[in-house]
């Protein structure tokens, strides 16, 4: 019996998300009185460093073709690496490469999956695990029923840890099928933290008139080493691209701060928003709706405020 | 080619939420229904456009849920596709929803699965994977473009920070989010129409859910916010360090 982390990787490094899902899967080993092991497809680099984040043994099935996500293929392999190495929980992050393959593994091994998990799972009586429901207003109690159960744990809902220790890294021999998506390019903004993983998130939305205004709002990301976002009008009228649209329809995300500039708060906004743990709202309406659901507020022009804002961090921090 | 659409029937997104029956059920009481955004501004309108670019493409909408998802499914066959098939079951496993939704699809031999990227009710995401694992068919989650010549699919999807473009041959299951297509309202026409488009409600097979809801929780209402004079910004980026301890 163990516990069997995924650990998702992008050339060759462990996502960040991934980190979270070790450490939360190493506390779910220790509650349960086994022992935490992970699973890595594809390149690979220092996996064994990775048992200072409790994980003890790690399974490398590094054929060439898992370097690019086919869930199918990824879903039957640690299918298999799970029934050989008697996995009863297996923790996968509730990120891009979770959503394809979770579902996929708990439909393959008749295994109860609970995705969005945010909290460790209650084995008083039976297992439970809360997650989040209605895009961040409510939280659910999910029972699994299952022997096998799969959880499937949202970025930045569990604190990494790091402490000492080496995993034992093995090479798994599995039947790797020939993968029916082909990946033909990949295009990703480098140097940047990508939005779902960013800790800070600083967004803007009309109430920037333009943009050619967009400078305050990247200084301020930049002295904060956060991600930019916008809002759904900014990226409908194409003044930021899609990719930084938060929102209903656009990400969903849980940073530990969100700094809103010029957003009002729409319903459809907020569910995108509503999991970070600290809001931040600048907006010149006292009226706007956003207020109601900050920690913090200033009510006063962007234009004025975002840079004076900027200036007090870096004194903050030190930096010239 | 056949297109199948898995439609979800989920509260409003300004709904109040709220729970009866000692936090054990969602508190229906005064809450506007809607077709799941994503299964209608994305997977059925991209549907319906490569209905429009290829006349003879047949689309179906399936549903799982009880009679009063009829309204529902009625709205989405406004939009368009030919024929609406409800699955008689009332279940919040995504599993056993699954588990029907892949049982109509293998006796209606679909070239093509479209789910939205998730409820925005239980927001699992999940339904569409496993649909994929139950047809033992290749699976493309999060895809903001849908691409078809002849049997090949041009895919793009989301990843961490970027997107990438992947080719797959049907059969395929997708989950669909925004890109995909544009927000389409009904016409006249069209509401008229689905009036007379098949509805067929089938009986569920029988599967044992994976999981059940002990219940729910509210989060903690938020302290309410605190405001700092636009002349003190000082002062919030205190609190911010000292007191939130977020920068």
């Amino acid at each position: 019996m163990s516990v069997l982390i995924f650990i998702d990787t992008t050339e060759g490094h462990v996502k960040k998300a991934s980190l979270e899902a070790l450490t939360y899967g190493a506390t779910v080993a220790e509650q349960l009185g086994t022992s935490a092991e992970g699973v890595v497809l594809g390149a690979a680099n220092d996996l064994a460093s990775l048992g200072k984040y409790g994980v003890k043994k790690i399974h490398h099935v590094s054929a060439g073709s898992l370097n690019h996500l086919d869930a199918q293929v990824y879903a039957n392999v640690i299918g298999q690496v799970a029934i050989a190495s008697g996995a009863k929980v297996i923790i996968f992050s509730n990120n891009v490469d979770g959503k394809a393959i979770a579902p996929r593994l708990s439909a393959r091994l008749k295994a109860g999956l609970v995705s969005g998990a945010v909290a460790l799972p209650d084995t008083a009586n039976g297992f439970t695990v809360k997650k989040n429901v209605f895009s961040g207003k409510a939280f659910a109690n999910i029972t699994v029923n299952t022997d096998i159960k799969i959880i499937a744990l949202n970025p930045n809902a569990y604190k990494v840890i790091a402490g000492e220790g080496t995993a034992e890294v093995v090479a798994f021999n599995a039947t790797v099928d020939a993968p029916k998506v082909k990946v033909t390019n990949v295009t990703k903004a480098s140097g940047q933290v990508p939005l779902t993983e960013a800790e800070v998130v600083v967004s803007a939305g009309r109430g920037m008139k333009g943009p050619e205004n967009w400078a305050i709002v990247e200084d301020l990301a930049r002295v904060l080493h956060a991600a930019t976002a916008c809002s759904r009008p900014v990226a409908d009228a194409h003044w930021r691209p899609h990719n930084e649209h938060v929102g209903q329809t656009g990400f969903a995300i849980a940073p530990n701060l969100y700094i809103a500039i010029g957003i009002s708060g729409a319903i459809q906004h907020l569910a995108g928003v509503n999991r970070s743990k600290v809001i931040v709202v600048i907006n010149k309406d006292p009226e706007a709706p956003f207020f109601k659901a900050a920690d913090y507020g200033i009510v006063g022009d962007a234009f004025e405020v975002v840079p004076k804002f900027t200036e007090a961090i870096k004194k903050l921090k030190g930096v010239a | 080619m056949k297109i199948l659409v898995c439609i979800s029937k989920t509260p409003d997104t300004t709904a109040k939420i709220a729970f009866t029956g000692n936090n054990t059920k969602f508190d229906t009481a005064g809450v506007q229904w809607i077709i799941n955004p994503y299964d209608e501004w994305y997977a059925l309108v991209r549907a319906i456009e490569l209905k429009e670019a290829d006349p003879s493409t047949i689309i179906h909408l399936i549903t799982v849920g009880a009679a009063d998802a009829d309204p529902i499914i009625r709205k989405a066959l406004a939009l368009g596709g030919d024929e609406a098939i409800r699955v008689n079951a009332d279940s919040h496993d995504s599993f056993y929803i699954a588990s029907q939704i892949a049982e109509v699809a293998k006796q209606g031999g679909y070239d093509l699965v479209f789910t939205g990227k998730e409820t925005i009710d239980y927001n699992g995401s999940s339904v569409g994977g496993m649909v994929a694992e139950l047809l033992d068919r290749p699976y493309v989650s999060l895809a903001s473009k849908f691409e078809l010549s002849g049997n090949k699919a041009t895919i793009t999807r989301e990843i961490e920070g970027g997107e990438e473009i992947c080719e797959v041959e049907l059969p395929v299951v997708v989950s669909c989010q925004k890109g995909m297509a544009e927000q389409r309202i009904p016409n006249m026409k069209g509401i008229m129409g689905a009036r007379t488009k098949p509805l067929k409600a089938a009986e569920p097979v029988a599967v044992d859910a994976l999981t059940t809801v002990a219940g729910f929780e509210l989060p903690p209402a938020k302290a309410g916010v605190k405001l700092v004079s636009p002349d003190n910004v000082e002062e919030l980026v205190r609190l911010l360090h000292e007191e939130a301890k977020a920068i």
